[in-house]
């Protein structure tokens, strides 16, 4: 029997691979969205994964150091490391800037760390290793190693780099020294510090005749840094984070989230207002693309219909017409969804932001591509089957 | 055209001269098709349409019937009801001595009677055009349940009765529009049916291809005894058919054909 699929889509196939095309690169849209949302969900939780704390503490009553400003001491970890059930606690400072570098200019995090204790993967060069001016790249940020990066007053050499190492807000992160973050943090221009020490000066309360020591004291206290964003906290084997969290607030009148709940706070506060945008962006392009896919389907089967009311005259039986009709929707949604694979792949490290595409999502689409083809084509079945066979008499 | 003419009765086996005598001997069986006071009513009330009122014909195997009327008389009416696409509100139907119809269809599966036993012809050719010429006249034996090689030694048998084989690879829109006609009509013979309806067959074909398609019909029947019902508007053609049905306002008149040879309208 011959295949009246086969020998349609032979037929026209230019028109049919391109029809296919078009709908691929639409659902490839469809795709794409779909991955700058959940890269937006993984750029929040990437920072959660690679910090591998159990508990974050910040400053009393706030939701920092991501949602809000959060400043601490830099020696508060040492009441916390005296809580039990705690095995490590460290300092991070976290800055957000603008660096340039040549006629490179890149937004980045700017993470403070404390070098001895930080483990991560890194794709070339070494770790952070002196006590100033060396950093660790993430490798979207386009540096490369031996890159010296001028951050403020000095330069920093690119040692190492470092892969998927992103900020909430999707910005590559380079980690450098805590000291040369907190620097970085609160350092002020040389004529704020001169303003301010004239200030000092004239202040007969702060610079008394006869006490310059208390002047000295004043003025190191106010141009050095000595706070952090937040303390990681990773506890011992067994330990309950709630609890461990609950005696920090009790103890330290400060604020810890365990990881569950920075996390909530991260997505749900953070980048919700956001991935609610691009999700219902999302949700309206699959229903466009849906909807444009169904009607071309519906339409390829509407220019057949004096075809298919002479296959009827002639006695084909409804099944073969209907198969012809199904088997083409699927051949098409199939093109679509591999032109549509195949272009998301290309495009989606040509875009600035992280672009997560997930078997699941890739699957998922497949599977609705399908359904919307078989649901289209049954509309077009039901129109060839309603056609009389009548209606091919007559002119 | 005299040519033309005597390769088709040759590769047919059919001697052109003959041809009255073979229909005569085929009067002998009984009609390939008997119209019985045949009623078709569109619509209900005050705004029902009768297009068909009491119609009656008859004709035998072999023979070729035009069937002429003004538009809106109920030609296609008649076919339809014929072909078994619509139903008739009243009268019989009797197709080589089987029942078709009387109070409703005899057969519950009318697409298979059409496949099986009702040879179309359109007035355009409305072939399938995904499908070659080949193709297209293979898919009825196919879909009988014949094997493919059934159906494509089928298929070329009649291509070459129709004088297109070096066309049977073509695809349709590389065909003329004879061509599309002819392979068209090879298709309606494909199932060797015992009747053909044609519908303006002639309609988008110059006199010349005219003329020639309604010779093929003509010793189409008389080879295979086929009945063969031609609806017409084409004066030109009219001379050839013997036997006439006239259709105005729903009412059918049978009128005497001048049955002229070929070979005179040629000249």
């Amino acid at each position: 029997m011959i295949s009246l699929a086969y020998r349609d889509v032979s037929n026209s196939f230019g028109r049919y691979l391109l029809t296919g095309i078009g709908l691929g690169l639409l659902i490839g849209v469809t795709l794409t969205m779909a991955g700058v949302f959940r890269g937006m969900v993984d750029d929040g939780k990437a920072l959660l994964r690679y910090a591998d704390a159990d508990i974050w503490v910040v400053q009393q009553n706030t939701l920092g150091p991501f949602a809000e400003p959060s400043s601490l001491p830099d020696d508060i970890y040492r009441g916390i490391l005296a809580i039990n059930g705690i095995r490590r606690a460290t300092n991070v400072a976290y800055l957000t800037l603008e660096v340039s570098y040549g006629n490179h200019s890149v937004r980045v995090m700017l993470e403070g760390i404390d070098a001895q204790q930080n483990l991560m993967h890194l794709t070339a060069g070494r770790p952070v290793m002196q006590s100033h001016y060396e950093l660790v790249a993430d490798e979207r940020s386009g540096f490369k190693l031996g890159d010296r990066i001028p951050i403020h007053r000095h330069d920093y050499e690119v040692v190492g780099l470092t892969r998927g190492m992103r900020s909430p807000s999707g910005d590559p992160i380079l980690f450098l020294p805590l000291k040369d973050a907190q620097e970085i943090q609160f350092l002020k221009d040389n004529d704020a510090v001169f303003r301010d020490r004239a200030q000092l000066e004239a202040n007969p309360k702060l610079n008394p005749t006869g006490n310059p020591a208390l002047l000295n004291a004043v003025e190191q206290s106010l141009f050095s840094n000595h706070r952090v964003n937040t303390v990681l906290v990773q506890l011992m084997p067994g330990a309950n984070p709630r609890r461990v969290a609950d005696d920090i607030e009790k103890w330290l009148r400060l604020t810890a989230y365990p990881k569950d709940e920075m996390e909530e706070i991260l997505i749900g506060q953070l980048i919700a207002t956001a991935s609610k945008q691009i999700g219902l962006f999302l949700v309206i392009l699959t229903i466009v693309s849906a909807a444009i896919v169904a009607l071309t389907i519906y339409s390829m089967t509407q220019t057949k219909l004096k075809e298919i009311a002479v296959l009827k005259l002639i006695g084909t039986r409804n099944g073969l017409i209907s198969r012809m009709i199904l088997l083409e929707a699927i051949g098409l949604g199939l093109i679509g969804f591999l032109t549509g694979k195949l272009a998301v792949t290309y495009w989606a490290p040509l875009f600035p932001k992280h672009i997560v595409l997930l078997m699941d999502d890739t699957l998922r689409a497949l599977l609705i591509t399908m359904i919307i083809c078989i649901l289209a084509s049954f509309a077009g079945i039901r129109a060839a089957l309603r056609i009389p066979p009548g209606s091919a008499i007559g002119g | 055209m005299r040519l033309y003419v005597f390769r088709r009765a040759r590769l047919l086996g059919v001697n052109i001269m003959t041809e009255t005598k073979t229909a005569a001997v085929n009067k002998n069986t009984q009609p390939a098709i008997l119209v019985e006071n045949l009623s078709k009513t569109y619509g209900s009330g005050s705004s029902a349409v009768q297009a068909l009122k009491d119609a009656s014909m008859q004709v035998q195997p072999g023979e070729v019937v035009g069937l002429l009327g003004p538009s809106g008389s109920g030609k296609t009416t008649l076919l339809q009801c014929l072909g078994a696409i619509i139903d008739p509100s009243d009268g019989r139907i009797t197709l080589g001595g089987d029942l078709l119809f009387e109070n409703g269809w005899q057969y519950s599966d009318r697409r298979a009677l059409r496949r099986d036993r009702i040879g179309f012809i359109f007035q355009r050719p409305y072939l399938i055009p995904f499908m070659d010429a080949t193709e297209n006249i293979a898919f009825l034996p196919m879909l009988q349940g014949k094997t493919n090689k059934q159906a494509y030694d089928r298929a070329a048998e009649l291509l070459e009765i129709l004088d297109i084989t070096e066309r049977a690879a073509a695809r349709i829109e590389q065909l003329s529009g004879g061509e599309q006609q002819r392979v068209a009509i090879a298709r309606a013979l494909a199932n060797r049916p015992p009747i053909i309806l044609a519908d303006e067959p002639t309609a988008p074909l110059d006199s010349h291809r005219a003329m020639s398609v309604m010779q093929l019909l003509h010793e189409m029947a008389a080879k295979s005894g086929t009945a063969i019902i031609v609806v017409t508007h084409d004066e030109n053609i009219i001379p050839v058919f013997k036997r006439l049905y006239r259709l105005r306002d729903g009412v059918l008149h049978e009128e005497k054909g001048e049955g002229k040879p070929f070979d005179d309208l040629e000249d």
